[in-house]
């Protein structure tokens, strides 16, 4: 399947990555060859074969239920990114981070 | 003493005839001199690694060596060292200072040896050249107009130029093998779950696997030992009783020390697409195996072709998944400006990712997106497991399997970066063994010459079984026995000065 204009603003927005129009040209051009690649499986018949998502088919560990990790929060927090629209500070507050309002 | 072993560097720290310190200052005077023009290192920080070397001379004053005491090794900057800005090769991580130890950086603590710093690579592991790492390419050390390969381009490159005396990678796809080949090293991918991913920043989960980039396979034998072995934090590392991986190494010497190996030669990786010069330098190292007492069988991998598209759909959708944690919010690139927090993580991912790490985001969220899954993601995993099936029937007719590492020598730079498919096609011979999860290592095995009528390294591929490491480790370091490729070294002189 051929893909358009839109469908390459959709799955960008879909990915939260911002496109312009310009880009989103060259984007297409560049995905259609890698998708024509991908289309080389479709010739393989696959009918009953098993996915295969683990090379050795393992499944996931189970653990105890513990804690496990220690509060790093305060090394964490030392790499929040500046604020923006403005403010060079850290986007961090009491602990908490600091995103722009989402509800009124 | 750059190019000694790392055995016989352990040796000379043991008996005092150098101390730590002095080893990694000469590692660092290179550094300083060769490095602005490489490009090797993203980040260094003299202070601390000199802290470590002189911690190591203590450790060894009190008779507490190990085999790696007091070596300087770089590390690729996927692994998070704490202190460490640890960037990834993207802007997004720039600033980033990791605020904890990857598992691999704390084994290497463990046993004191030392951080030279940390190297450059394609940005979060996407790509082969080495040239989409928002810190600039790397130089080729054997011709400096070409790429060293990728993604681990920047610890391909600190080992061939001796800029460390050994290093870390990462493969998932061929980021060890493929610059290995391309810079003249020995590089060995191990089996999925034998080294924790714990601390590795995450590209495709399923697929990516650390190991070593070293001089030769008693090298990457001594580095294993150190980074292989179980870690719960990371949920697929496998619970295995602790190996040793130098115990074939060291077996007595004979006339033909690999009578009785099956070595099964894949005729789809001596196929179109294989430059005749590296298909020249293969055959010539098989008729030396061949004198090893090996015994060459003809196997068949009939979907090694469809492990490229089933790779670029299963990478990109697991990267797509774990890459979507760079969001503005409590670290990595933010966008100084936006509107609402729509606009503040679009921005702040437009800004701060490359266009290759976009491209495959875009790829990996199509595929996952509605009404493609089924065409998609479960087609490429049903392949995947085709793919295993066929190393499954090759390793019931050999013990290693022996082909190319890359299809071609080290390409200019700047000559493949406008086309990804291209690009991708240098993995080729590497893709398939992450996908069956199988260990991989590439080995010095001669020189091609370029049309500007440089030599440049090819290397040798070797597949093995699960878990068979140290055989082919083995299989590697008999080579080196009765081989020089592996000691080569290129020529620096043209680049002195220019510091």
């Amino acid at each position: 399947m051929a893909l358009s204009i839109e469908d390459i603003k959709k799955v960008a927005h879909l990915a939260r990555i911002e496109v312009s129009d310009s880009d989103a040209a060259t984007t297409l051009s560049k995905l259609t060859g890698i998708l024509g690649l991908i289309e080389q499986m479709q010739a393989v018949d696959t009918t009953g074969i098993v996915p295969m998502s683990h090379s050795q088919d393992l499944s996931q560990r189970l653990r105890d239920d513990v804690v496990t990790k220690t509060n790093l929060r305060d090394e964490f927090q030392k790499n929040a990114p500046a604020l923006g629209n403005g403010s060079t500070e850290q986007a961090v507050a009491g602990g908490l981070y600091l995103v722009p309002k989402v509800i009124e | 003493m750059i190019n000694n072993s790392l055995k016989q560097l352990g040796d000379m720290l043991q008996a005092k005839k150098i101390s730590s310190v002095e080893l990694t200052q000469t590692f660092m005077a290179r550094i300083s001199q060769y490095n602005p023009s490489i490009n090797a290192y993203i980040s260094l920080d003299e202070a601390k690694t000199l802290a470590q070397a002189k911690a190591a001379d203590v450790q060894i004053a009190a008779g507490n060596i190990t085999p790696l005491t007091g070596i300087p090794i770089a590390q690729k900057d996927i692994f998070c060292a704490k202190g460490w800005r640890t960037t990834c090769g993207s802007k997004m991580l720039e600033n980033f200072i990791a605020p904890y130890d990857a598992h691999i950086i704390s084994q290497f603590d463990a046993v004191g040896a030392v951080n030279l710093g940390k190297t450059n690579m394609d940005e979060f592991a996407m790509g082969s050249s080495n040239e989409t790492s928002y810190f600039g390419g790397v130089k080729n050390p054997w011709s400096f107009d070409r790429v060293p390969g990728g993604s681990s381009g920047g610890s391909a490159a600190a080992v061939a130029a001796r800029l460390c005396a050994a290093a870390t990678g990462t493969d998932t796809g061929g980021s060890i093998r493929q610059p290995a080949s391309l810079c003249g090293l020995t590089g060995l991918k191990p089996t999925y779950g034998v080294v924790s991913r714990f601390g590795m920043i995450a590209f495709a989960s399923s697929l990516d696997q650390a190991g070593p980039m070293a001089k030769s396979a008693e090298d990457c034998a001594l580095m294993m030992n150190v980074m292989a072995g179980f870690d719960e934090r990371d949920s697929t590392s496998l619970n295995r009783a602790k190996e040793d991986y130098t115990k074939d190494l060291n077996k007595p010497y004979l006339n033909k020390p690999l009578a009785g190996l099956k070595v099964g030669l894949p005729k789809e990786f001596f196929a179109e697409g294989l430059d005749a010069s590296v298909a020249s330098v293969i055959e010539t190292a098989i008729a030396e195996y061949k004198k090893l007492g090996a015994e060459m069988v003809e196997i068949s991998l009939p979907n090694t072709g469809l492990s490229i598209p089933v790779y670029y759909v299963l990478a990109p959708a697991e990267a797509s998944s774990n890459l979507s944690r760079y969001d503005g919010v409590r670290y990595g690139h933010r966008a100084a400006e936006y509107t609402d927090l729509m606009d503040m993580y679009n921005k702040s991912r437009a800004e701060g990712f490359g266009a290759e790490v976009k491209r495959r985001i875009l790829i990996g969220t199509y595929v996952l997106s509605a009404g493609y899954y089924d065409a998609y993601y479960l087609k490429a995993q049903q392949i995947r497991r085709l793919i295993a099936q066929d190393f499954t029937e090759a390793f019931k007719k050999c013990d290693v399997i022996m082909g190319p590492a890359a299809p071609s020598t080290a390409f200019k730079a700047g000559e493949k970066v406008d086309d990804p498919v291209a690009m991708y096609l240098q993995d080729i011979y590497t893709i398939s063994t992450n996908l069956a999860g199988l260990p991989g290592m590439s080995v010095p095995a001669g020189f091609a010459q370029g049309d500007d009528g440089k030599a440049l390294p090819v290397g040798l591929q070797i597949i093995g079984n699960y878990f068979d490491e140290a055989r082919m480790l083995n299989v590697a370091h008999q080579y080196q026995q009765v081989t020089d490729w592996h000691v080569q070294t290129p020529d620096l002189s043209l680049l002195e000065g220019k510091a």
